[in-house]
């Protein structure tokens, strides 16, 4: 019956088993990725297609490189271009490849080959969630920028690139 | 063929998921990776939410899941900012060189 889902379910779980096994930082964000995808697809499965778009958009996309930029960051070093060389060897992409490429083959054939009655799915449409959202949950909107507020500050912080050499301060 | 989702079997992967993340979080040592176990944790939190508000079709679910994805992106930009001082201050990313408090 669901077997896009089961797929999909077995690709998240493989894919953060990897991510929480890897050595290199690099390598657990790739499988990272593709664990985020899948969850997004399930989303879409689910009937939720407004939280998957901002899954792939905010997640994988936004916080992704985020990480992305601090490792490259931490990186800088004679050892990176060695370390360069050997992020093209097909070992360590082939894995996330062929998840991606699964998750892939799965989203063509729910859109190509499925045709879903409305009353299978209780779909929940961006329209709705904006209402909710908006409407009684008004005061978390404000928490929410509050606290992105909050985080900007503290980020841009403790980010400040110390005058002194080493030395953190109290 | 695409029919609703069994309930239990969404929850089950939620929890196999932050099991996973919380796993890495008490294995771990390399500070990064106890960040990225984090996520994984919110986002089966997440998941858990969305399933739950697809279960009952309301709104809310997502709702949550929209002020959890606020959290992450808060609590990951002040986490690599630590980060980043962590590693200027001790030149490792190793989690328990930071395990002592001054003063």
């Amino acid at each position: 019956m669901n077997t896009p889902f089961y797929i999909a379910a077995a690709v998240a779980v493989i894919s953060t088993f990897m991510v929480i096994t890897r050595r290199n930082a690099v390598h657990a964000l790739l499988y990272l990725i593709v664990s985020l995808l899948s969850v997004a697809l399930i989303f879409f499965l689910l009937g939720a297609p407004f939280v998957a778009a901002l899954e792939i958009i905010i997640y994988a996309g936004a916080i992704m490189v985020l990480f992305v930029f601090v490792i490259m960051m931490l990186n800088l070093g004679p050892q990176s271009t060695e370390m360069e060389r050997r992020w093209l060897t097909p070992e360590i992409w082939v894995g996330p490849t062929i998840l991606t490429a699964l998750l892939a083959a799965e989203l063509l054939y729910v859109l190509v080959r499925v045709q879903v009655r409305p009353s299978d799915i209780n779909v929940i449409t961006p329209k709705q969630v904006g209402i909710a959202l908006l409407g009684p949950y008004v005061l978390g909107v404000e928490l929410a920028s509050l606290l992105l507020l909050a985080g900007l500050v503290g980020a841009f912080h403790l980010g400040r690139r110390e005058k002194s050499d080493g030395g953190g301060r109290a | 063929m695409i029919s609703q989702i069994p309930f239990e079997h969404g929850l089950l992967l939620a929890g196999a998921l932050f099991v996973l993340g919380l796993i890495g979080v008490m294995v771990r040592r390399n500070i990064i990776f106890i960040l990225l176990s984090i996520e994984v944790m919110l986002n089966a939190a997440g998941l858990a939410f969305v399933v739950a508000g697809s279960r009952w079709s309301q709104p809310d679910g997502q709702v949550m899941f929209i002020f959890i994805l606020t959290m992450a992106a808060a609590e990951v930009s002040v986490g690599l900012a630590l980060v980043i001082r962590l590693y200027h201050v001790f030149k490792t990313l190793d989690a328990d060189c930071a395990g002592k408090m001054r003063g």
